[in-house]
């Protein structure tokens, strides 16, 4: 469920500078943040460090909100960029955690194996398509909503998902995979 | 690349990673507060000296090689 947008004044207080008003939108917001950050990052850890990034950028562009916008949508904003920074930092093969965790309905055709290379491959994609694909295909995320987080178009996200999804395919194949 | 393709492809992919809200971990467990007050006490972060150097090689590079500037754009 996400968080109920802040009082204007609260809002106001926090364009102005107000560090107890910009505390009140950390406490109210930071479980979101958190959790749409997870959705990228894919590790608790690094997703609490980016969480406490997020929030030191907001702090600083405090000047550039616009209190009769949502607060919400900017901060997302905000921490789909700390987050494809993060992931742009971060070499693809020490993204893996030494056991991947298990599908919620395991399909028992796919082997193991299968599912480290698949992450592998994933992980070798180009961080913009990597997130449009994680955020679509994996948590099912509505385009819309991955389109405002990344600033395009839904149409832009349809285009990275497809070009990820062409390239996992290809990456597959090249390693004897014929999905 | 076909339907069936695609779909194969995204099935196999929630497979290999599943979906973050069926994991352990989901929900924030502790309040960051005290250390986004400390990253605000701190103030600006010093930026390594590596990075200038980094950052000094990129601009000779695009100076030298203007050509470059659309796939560095690209990969950013």
């Amino acid at each position: 469920m996400p968080a109920l947008e802040p009082a204007t004044d609260v809002l106001q207080q926090f364009s102005q500078g107000n560090v107890d008003a910009f505390e009140a939108l950390f406490r109210q917001h930071q479980g979101d943040v958190y959790r749409w950050i997870l959705r990228i990052v894919r590790d608790p850890a690094i997703a609490e460090d980016v969480t406490v990034e997020t929030f030191w950028r907001i702090h600083r562009a405090h000047e550039l909100f616009d209190p009769s916008r949502s607060f919400e949508a900017w901060a997302r904003r905000i921490a789909t960029n700390a987050a494809l920074d993060q992931l742009k930092s971060t070499r693809p093969e020490s993204e893996l955690p030494d056991d991947l965790p298990q599908p919620a309905l395991p399909d028992p055709g796919i082997s193991q194996e299968l599912r480290e290379k698949t992450a592998q491959a994933f992980g070798r994609l180009p961080p913009k398509l990597r997130i449009a694909a994680t955020l679509a295909v994996i948590e099912e995320q509505p385009y819309q909503e991955i389109a405002e987080a990344l600033g395009v178009s839904a149409g832009a996200v349809k285009l990275r998902v497809f070009r990820a999804v062409r390239m996992l395919r290809k990456d597959l194949k090249r390693q004897g995979i014929e999905p | 690349m076909t339907t069936h393709d695609r779909e194969r492809i995204e099935h196999l992919l929630k497979q290999a990673l599943p979906a973050t809200n069926t994991q352990p971990r989901a929900t924030l467990q502790r309040d960051l507060w005290p250390a986004l007050r400390q990253r605000l006490e701190q103030g600006s972060i010093a930026v390594p000296w590596f990075d200038w150097a980094l950052l000094a090689a990129l601009v000779l590079w695009v100076a030298l090689f203007p050509r470059a500037i659309p796939v560095l754009l690209y990969h950013l």
